[in-house]
């Protein structure tokens, strides 16, 4: 199995083969994590630094969770509290930690391309971990993952992401994974948060949920920001929750046996219904979470598999 | 001076639209017999052009300097020489440096270093607010008497229609021309990109291209009420032009002009967020691009300018968001508009129509033609011999070219002002 890139930076790289690959890998650690005993050496002797230039509780932790199981030396650095406030560029910031010598770097940064150009000046690996509204690739695997242990496949699915798209890099890289694997996609959300031009790429785009929501397999929730609730995007929470909150009512309409997903985190009573969310025979949120460890688990292993290839 | 007789040349004579073979004599920096068959020479020193191109210098409206405040981006030294290189003879120069372009004082500053450090023409443009600030109009009266040629705020859009109206009725008080920047301030606020399947991609905050109709439908509305002489620095998308076109037919004043990478690259470019192709506006869709080029072509859009904007690699080794715009153009000018002369969009005529003789005439002045008696600011050039731009050899001090890399066609050979010979390729 051969995996013909250096960094993970975007979903829009990949082949469906290396998708596949990636999931398969995956599968595995699923497995181990598990188990008691948790460990891999895959990682052993590697530095991994996560770089967050963006406040992040889960992702930060599942990869640091991720790193530390396959044996790797990690290391966490809130960027947002150190060298940027020193008026540090990313580019000399990128070059200091390339000076340390880390195999991996996982990068998050609000701004999109931030992680690309980044990449592009130092040595190791970088994984993407949400760069502003452009991708947020392992998140895109890990829904893989989830939805394809939960529907026993992968293609041939109708998906409908909901929400704040135009905002999310969550929504981006879903629709290039699910779009690359041969699933229907469809778009639900107000028009000022889902941009006519995502049509362009082969979604469908509702407004109207309950026609949206016909006949899916897998619906995805996105997390709406707050500040985006302000009346600039929409009117109200309340007016949003009526019209594009998921409750039992609208997952009626969809198959019997759709899955309802989340990235998280989740406001309750605004995008979600709170009852709907912890419901085991429908919502699969926590499986998403635990495909996240296992899903940086494989990347990271793959990426590294050419590191120690090129040394 | 003695006299220059450029022998054997294709003339480009954007006044008579002509491309012909002929000789041109220049006496005492000027003009003074154009002819074809054999020249009458004697005396004078011979330039044999060798068949190739010559044409009136170019007239560039809307140069970046980076006196006073950047200095190290761009000095009037190395714009001079760029300039030279590019076959530009005048540069119309911008007022949006550090500080700002906005009393007779700093004018007088610009015009000396200019006079100095430069071998082409160096006309300055002042800013029509102070400090760009968009709330208080500057001494257009004064800023003329030192030499302004054109009132701009660049690209800050006066959004107070209140203050953007008396201006624009003072300055036509005084006769002066106004470059407005059309966009709507609101909708492009905080935009890095076209709305459209690119940006959606790569996840960029945008703006539609309807704000740049919007913008110039308000500016129309206000020298159908004040009469004033106006001039849209770039008008890069198909929707604005109607209005454009109807502003002309109702007999207002007004100009357009647009930039020389509007005109030859699109959205598409920027690629993987390469920040050398942020410009402002943004680059448009390929259809807006053609709508432009045949805007050029039919007259609509009078004007093409560089747009020259230096930035040093900090501002731009940054990600896209928070990178600065622009790109310098002086010496890719004339190459990059040979592009649509090689697509056969354009013929050299209409190009130098677009980039000599209309730029010249909406400032008043007696360049960008070929004629007896105009000034012999003049660009011999080679329209076919194929390079590679290497950016690192531009002569500006930055060095943030779009075009780096990539094939050219054409390229300056030699370049006159007032019948001095200021660049000449080895």
């Amino acid at each position: 199995m051969s995996f013909a890139h250096r960094h993970l930076l975007g979903i829009e790289h990949l082949s469906p083969s290396d998708i596949t690959a990636i999931l398969d890998l995956a599968e595995t650690y699923v497995e181990l994590n598990r188990q008691p005993a948790k460990r891999a050496d895959v990682l052993a002797g590697l530095t991994q630094i996560n770089m967050f230039f963006e406040a992040s509780t889960r992702t930060q932790a599942s990869f640091e969770l991720a790193g530390k199981r396959l044996g790797a030396d990690v290391m966490n650095m809130a960027m947002q509290a150190s060298s940027i406030k020193k008026g540090e560029t990313l580019i000399d910031t990128a070059m200091t930690l390339n000076a340390m010598h880390p195999d991996l770097l996982v990068v998050r940064h609000p701004h999109s391309g931030a992680v690309d150009l980044l990449a592009q000046k130092v040595n190791c690996a970088v994984l993407n971990a949400g760069d502003g509204r452009h991708e947020h690739p392992t998140q895109a695997l890990l829904d893989a993952l989830t939805i394809r242990r939960a529907k026993g496949r992968l293609h041939r699915l109708n998906v409908a992401i909901c929400g704040d798209i135009a905002h999310s890099r969550v929504a981006r890289s879903n629709l290039i994974l699910l779009g690359k694997m041969e699933n229907r996609i469809r778009l639900i959300g107000p028009p000022t948060l889902v941009p006519a031009h995502f049509a362009e790429f082969g979604a469908e785009v509702h407004d109207d949920m309950h026609e949206g929501l016909k006949d899916v397999d897998v619906v995805m929730m996105l997390r709406l920001q707050k500040e985006r609730m302000d009346g600039g995007f929409i009117p109200s929470e309340r007016e949003y929750y009526h019209r594009y909150g998921l409750d039992s009512e609208k997952l009626a309409l969809a198959k019997p046996d759709a899955i309802v997903m989340h990235p998280g985190p989740m406001n309750r009573g605004v995008e979600i219904d709170g009852t709907l969310a912890d419901d085991i025979n429908r919502s699969v949120i926590q499986d998403q979470v635990e495909m996240g460890v296992a899903v940086r688990m494989a990347a990271m292993e793959l990426l590294a598999r050419n590191l120690r290839g090129a040394a | 001076m003695s006299d220059i007789l450029f022998t054997n040349a294709r003339l480009i004579d954007p006044e008579a639209g002509t491309d012909a073979q002929g000789w041109l004599k220049v006496s005492d920096g000027h003009i003074t017999t154009v002819g074809q068959g054999v020249p009458d020479g004697a005396d004078a020193e011979v330039v044999d052009c060798r068949g190739k191109c010559l044409a009136p210098g170019i007239v560039d409206i809307g140069v970046k300097v980076c006196e006073p405040g950047e200095r190290h981006k761009e000095s009037y030294k190395s714009a001079g020489l760029a300039a030279a290189a590019g076959g530009v003879t005048t540069m119309v120069t911008r007022p949006d440096t550090d500080p700002t372009i906005d009393t007779p004082e700093t004018l007088e500053f610009v015009t000396r270093r200019a006079q100095a450090d430069t071998p082409v023409h160096v006309l300055p443009m002042a800013a029509l607010t102070k400090g760009r600030e968009g709330r208080e109009m500057t001494e257009i009266g004064f800023l003329m008497d030192a030499g302004a040629v054109a009132f701009t705020d660049c690209d800050r859009v006066i959004a107070n229609t209140k203050v953007f109206s008396r201006a624009l009725t003072y300055a036509r008080s005084c006769g002066a021309l106004v470059i407005g920047h059309p966009q709507e301030p609101g909708l492009s606020n905080g935009a890095a990109a076209t709305s459209g399947k690119f940006a959606t991609l790569r996840g960029l905050p945008t703006v539609s291209p309807m704000a740049e109709r919007m913008g110039l439908d308000r500016d129309i509305a206000l020298l159908e009420m004040t009469g004033a002489k106006y001039h849209a620095d770039q008008i890069t998308t198909a929707r604005a032009l109607p209005a454009l076109e109807r502003a002309k037919r109702n007999g207002l004043d007004i100009t357009a002009g647009t930039s020389i990478h509007h005109l030859t690259l699109n959205e598409f470019d920027v690629a993987d967020y390469r920040t050398f192709f942020k410009v402002k506006p943004p680059l448009r869709a390929e259809d807006d691009r053609l709508a432009v080029v045949e805007a050029v072509r039919s007259g609509l859009i009078d004007i093409i300018s560089s747009m020259h904007t230096p930035q040093d690699e900090e501002s731009k080794r940054l990600p896209f968001e928070e990178a600065a715009s622009g790109a310098v153009a002086l010496e890719t000018l004339l190459p990059a508009a040979l592009r649509l002369y090689h697509s056969e969009q354009l013929d050299l005529p209409t190009l130098f129509r677009a980039m000599s003789l209309n730029p010249a005439n909406r400032l008043g002045l007696e360049c960008g033609r070929l004629s007896a008696g105009a000034p012999a600011d003049l660009v011999l050039f080679d329209p076919d011999v194929p390079f590679v731009l290497d950016r690192f050899t531009l002569k500006s001090k930055s060095q943030n070219t779009p075009f780096d890399g990539q094939r050219m066609q054409g390229r300056v050979l030699a370049t006159y002002v007032a019948g001095r010979n200021v660049y000449r390729r080895d």
